[in-house]
């Protein structure tokens, strides 16, 4: 048996009408992902702030996600079109600042796509395990 | 401090199976602010429901978490529950341990660790909710139906007939709409105005139902339940309670020579008219830009024939104010203007028409009786053209890039009925694609093209030259690959539909939201087709979309059904998670009420005390609870943070995030 | 030019059309010029000053003075006039008691500049067209302007005034600026070049806030850093963290509104170039969704409180090579 094997820890912030049910339906169909996701409720991924993300990896995620309604599908017609412009530029700034861009992920999950949800779960956790613990983004107070 | 109650649930096996649900309530004994915690076998059971109402008077609990099944499926059932022993329902949080734990891991250990994990942060989350009560604004009952079509007229009946009172605002001086200018209705062939003008009736007929025809939409205030609207009754110079609609000032009227827009121009009408006979309200209107008494002071004949005295050159435009808690947009649609056209030739030749105009030509009531005539010379035209698609699926400048959806079927009509009404005329149909899906569509089609031989022909028509008193169509024909030219009598043109010009400046009133043809936006593309996305706005017919008059009736009537949902509530429950503002840190820029897809945020000036005891004025924004559907876009837009979600706060959700990350 | 301002000053004060002019003034040493507001005449004579110092940006002053009864005269410089115009749009003031006087500007010079050439220890500057004079406690120096001006006047983006009621000196044109070519270059580096570099940029970061201050989009009624109630709250850099997140979450709070003025890197005392925090999102907003300049049209929509259907995915960003 190993020890010591990393484990990340992700956040997962899913939209209430569509990825939240979409992770439902991945539990429904018992389609495995790992642990390592714990999901946060939110009623639209426009709900997401930058500073949430940024919390995130405050308090010791190694990855964060956000997942929403495919756009045009948005429970609230246009709130995923915001929050699309809001990640892309919060990425695009993070990876400006040398933070690892594989730690953060957007992706449209519908309601119906529970083997989408627990794929997109496999790929993310994979990728951040690959990369290991989030050392640029750390606040060492917060670490145990 | 919250005094929390965790309620942890085996599902049977479902959750137990994986997750050790006693490790998991024995873990939370230790949570802080946790004063209770309990496992059993089915928490949504009746039993299960009851350990949890007896714990929250027991324990004076204040807050509960459940780890159980998805909330989606028993949030509710759990609310409910602690409302009934008279918790507020909004201290209630779930922990979704199955779909999102022992459904996806194989592995007990892991399954508890995770559990222990989702159980901590909903306990982290329930010590910042706060009761919530869902705000109730009391329901006018009454509707008002914008556009008298037929769209109009079916929601206004459906809404009458559930017993709600309902006022249809028309702009013409009749209801009928554009189905009152058609001829006959595919794909049976029953002619338009037999089953029209028994609805209009029926429309002026119905206790609930007032029609103010001649009438616009000036203004509109309020919101969901609550609408005030401000329509503008054009001045008509007749006294709708005096005239009986006997039509003599019609017919002594000396101006003879006005276009009659309802025959498209194609014949005549005088200054005072009805603009056709089965015309509802049946009331004569004077034309002010022709009336002769109007424009010089002499005349009146109209005056001296009325015996019941209902002409008054006197009258002026009239604002009545009027209260709704539904409003139903029923703009309908106008064939596109063809100036811009002008390889068809249509400004130049009288026998290049619409397929509107044709409508007219064939119509018992219209210019020719019936008789399909040439406008330019009354002779019968034995060869004629239709043109398909002409503005339609065109990206160009001057045309529409949608399909007008309606063209393919009234064209193959048109053609039916020309060769069985006159079987020595060709009839040649030039289309891009033929689009008939629809029951019994496609068989109407084919009967054209089986049955009654019209020659279907794919491609476009470059050019229609006017030669003597033929037509010279050129064309290509896409699948023999050759050039055609055909000199046709007539040649008439399926122009493209295009949303009323009155409805971009109804939609600002509404603060309703457009699409960039001005088509006017559905609250959900697939789940919410009637809906506008601002509340208490609906919409009926061709000014969400092209649609034919089955569609456009079934549309109405979803409509209707939605608008007395709405209207047979005394009150409506707000939703609780609305969007706050605080207004001690608004900057009152706006960028909120941007983002917000429901016009729920407004501004207001308010007076604040300074701390050296002056005050200023400030601009600061107010969320309107009755409109707000708790999206949150708002929330993330604000810079400084004033604005918040109830229920989903940002201290709730970093809550959650550091129970994860712990 | 500085007397056309001050007289057209000193003339709409006592026409009675304003009640207080927002200009420069003198401050502690003879390049310190810093923002002031003038009630006459007398205050105007002496201490109104217009030079190549007046860097400050006095837009954001308007939100204060501009809710007191009566007009204010406000000198914007070509990119002040931006920030202007973003702050109207955001309803932060109120056009009809602003009186707006464009004037030109040719850069304005950076000290810290001068001082590497010079040392410490000025006493005394004078401009005289394309040269500097200066004069130090040690020795007389003589400096080409044009190697002394600001990094944004070299890159300057614009000599055209937005909004104004009334322009002294001549009106310019949008220029071609090459301001985005640093922001480039970081961007070619590595992550790991790129995070080396910004830990020595930000580490320095004192957290004295006169970025945030100066700011004409960090204008809030209350900033969220100093809100015990926010959940954000954060007033010094203990931890590495902290010092990434308050200039993150600054420039994305103003991302689509900063008009790129450049009054963040002006006022930095550590010289922190923080400016290429804003200009990174200004180029992706320009790249992704459209040229967008903030505060050249007041009435246009942010790009960050609009959308189209075919933006692209934020996988360009993290799926990138």
């Amino acid at each position: 048996m190993q020890v010591n094997e990393f484990k990340p820890k992700i956040v997962a912030f899913c939209c209430n009408w569509c990825s939240y049910a979409g992770a439902d339906l991945a539990g429904t169909n018992r389609l495995n992902y790992p642990a390592d996701v714990k999901i946060i409720r939110v009623p639209c991924s426009c709900r997401v702030n930058p500073l949430f993300v940024l919390r995130a990896f405050q308090r010791g995620a190694d990855g964060v996600i956000i997942c929403g309604c495919h756009p045009g599908d948005c429970h609230y017609t246009t709130g995923n079109y915001y929050a699309r412009r809001r990640m892309t530029l919060l990425f695009s700034m993070l990876d400006y600042l040398g933070i690892e861009k594989e730690r953060t992920r957007v992706e449209w999950v519908s309601a119906a796509e529970g083997a989408k949800f627990a794929a997109t779960m496999n790929d993310f956790v994979a990728t951040v395990t690959k990369l290991g613990e989030n050392k640029r983004l750390e606040d060492l107070r917060c670490k145990k | 401090m919250q005094r929390i109650g965790v309620f942890v649930c085996h599902c049977g096996t479902n959750i137990a199976g994986t997750v050790d649900v006693k490790a998991v309530a024995e873990a939370m004994k230790y949570e802080n602010g946790v004063v209770f915690s309990t496992d059993y076998q089915y928490m949504c059971s009746e039993a299960g429901q009851n350990i949890i109402k007896d714990a929250i008077k027991e324990h004076k609990l204040t807050g509960i978490v459940v780890c159980s099944c998805s909330p989606r499926m028993h949030e509710a059932t759990f609310r409910k529950a602690a409302q009934s022993v008279g918790l507020n329902p909004y201290m209630v949080e779930i922990a979704n341990i199955r779909e999102q734990c022992s459904w996806i891991h194989k592995d007990m250990a892991t399954g508890t660790e995770k559990a222990i994990i989702l159980a901590r942060t909903a306990v982290a989350k329930v010590h910042l909710n706060a009761p919530l009560t869902s705000g109730e604004t009391p329901v006018v009952k009454r509707a008002l139906v914008i556009g008298g079509g037929i769209a109009g007229i079916q929601t206004a009946l459906d809404i009458a007939d559930a017993g709600f009172p309902v006022d249809i605002v028309e702009k013409l001086p009749t209801i009928g709409g554009k189905m009152s200018q058609i001829d006959k209705t595919f794909p049976t062939l029953d002619c338009a105005a037999c089953i029209l003008t028994p609805k209009m009736v029926d429309a002026a007929q119905n206790e609930n139902i007032k029609i103010y025809s001649y009438s616009e939409v000036s203004g509109v205030k309020g919101f969901v339940g609550n609408f005030e609207v401000t329509i503008k009754r054009k001045a008509r110079f007749v006294d709708e309670t005096k005239c009986t609609g006997c039509g003599l000032c019609t017919e002594k009227c000396p101006q003879k020579r006005v276009p009659n827009e309802f025959n498209l121009g194609m014949d005549q009408r005088r200054a005072i008219y009805i603009p056709f006979a089965q015309a509802v309200p049946k009331i004569a209107t004077i034309d002010a830009d022709y009336c002769t008494m109007l424009k010089t002071g002499k005349c009146g004949v109209c005056s001296k024939v009325c015996t019941a005295g209902a002409i008054d050159y006197t009258q002026k435009d009239e604002f009545i104010t009027e209260k709704y808690g539904a409003i139903v947009v029923a703009t309908g649609f106008n064939p596109i203007k063809l100036d811009k056209y002008d390889e068809y030739a249509y400004s130049q030749s009288k026998d290049v028409i619409t397929s509107l105009e044709f409508e007219r030509l064939t119509n018992a009531a219209g210019p020719t009786a019936g008789k399909l005539l040439r406008p330019s010379d009354g002779k019968h035209p034995h060869k004629i053209v239709f043109v398909q698609c002409v503005g339609s699926r065109d990206t160009r400048e001057c045309g529409k890039s949608y399909c007008s959806k309606i063209c393919c079927m009234y064209t193959a009509k048109h053609a039916m009925l020309t060769r069985e009404k006159y079987p020595d005329t060709e009839v040649y149909v030039f289309y891009i694609d033929v689009r008939t899906p629809g029951k019994n569509f496609d068989e109407f089609y084919r009967r054209a093209v089986e049955e009654y031989g019209v020659h279907y022909i794919k491609g476009m028509v470059g050019k229609v030259i006017p030669e003597g008193d033929k037509l010279i169509v050129r064309a290509s024909d896409l699948i023999s690959n050759e050039q055609l030219t055909i000199d046709a009598d007539l040649v008439v043109l399926a122009a493209a539909i295009e949303p009323d010009k009155t409805a971009r400046p109804l939609a600002t009133m509404l603060t309703a939201s457009m699409d960039t043809n001005d088509f006017f936006t559905e609250a959900h593309p697939k789940l919410r087709p009637v809906e506008s996305p601002t509340a208490g706005i609906f919409l009926s017919g061709a000014c969400q979309g092209p649609k034919d008059i089955p569609e456009t009736v079934a549309q109405a009537s979803a409509a209707a059904a939605k608008v007395i949902g709405l209207l047979v509530k005394d009150k409506m429950k707000n939703n609780a998670c609305v969007a706050h503002s605080d207004e001690n840190m608004c900057n009152g820029c706006s960028n909120c009420a941007k983002v917000c897809a429901y016009n729920a945020i407004s501004y207001v000036d308010k007076e604040f005390r300074m701390p050296d005891r002056t005050t200023r004025v400030r601009r600061v924004a107010v969320v309107n609870d009755a409109v707000c559907q708790g999206c949150g876009a708002c929330t993330v837009t604000c810079p400084s943070g004033a604005m918040d979600l109830k229920g989903f706060s940002n201290k709730q959700i970093m809550a959650e995030v550091d129970a994860i990350c712990k | 030019m500085q007397e056309v301002m001050k007289n057209k000053a000193k003339e709409l004060l006592a026409s009675g059309e304003v009640r207080a002019v927002i200009g420069w003034k003198k401050g502690e040493f003879c390049y310190d010029i810093t923002p002031a507001v003038f009630t006459n005449a007398e205050e105007i004579d002496n201490g109104f000053i217009y030079d190549d110092f007046c860097g400050a940006n006095l837009s954001k002053y308007l939100i204060k003075e501009a809710h007191k009864d009566g007009k204010v005269l406000v000198f914007l410089k070509p990119c002040d006039t931006y920030s202007f115009n973003q702050l109207l749009s955001e309803h932060r003031i109120n056009r009809e008691k602003v009186y707006v006087v464009g004037v030109s500007c040719d850069g304005k010079v950076d000290i810290e500049k001068i001082k590497r050439t010079v040392g410490d220890g000025i006493i005394a500057l004078s401009s005289d067209g394309d040269k500097i004079s200066v004069e130090t406690l040690y020795d007389k120096y003589e400096i080409n302007r044009a190697d002394a001006l600001a990094e944004r006047c070299v890159n300057c983006k614009s000599k055209k005034h937005v909004a104004y009621d009334e322009l002294l000196g001549d009106e310019g044109e949008v220029l071609d600026s090459k301001r985005f070519d640093e922001v480039e270059m970081i961007e070619n580096m590595t992550a790991d070049e790129r995070f080396e570099f910004w830990r020595n940029e930000l580490s320095r970061c004192i957290r004295c806030n006169a970025c945030r201050n100066v700011c004409p989009a960090c204008s809030c009624e209350k900033c969220i850093f100093d809100n015990d109630n926010s959940g954000y709250v954060n007033k010094a850099p203990v931890t590495s963290f902290e010092e990434n997140m308050f200039h993150i979450i600054r420039a994305f709070h103003v991302a689509g509104r900063c008009t790129d003025c450049g009054e963040c890197s002006r006022v930095c005392p550590q010289g922190i170039p923080l400016h290429l925090l804003n200009r990174k999102f200004i180029k992706d907003i320009n790249t992704l969704y459209g040229d967008y300049q903030a505060g050249e049209d007041p009435e246009a929509r942010g790009p960050l409180t609009s959308y189209t259907e075919k933006d692209p995915e934020p996988s360009v960003v993290t799926d990138k090579e």
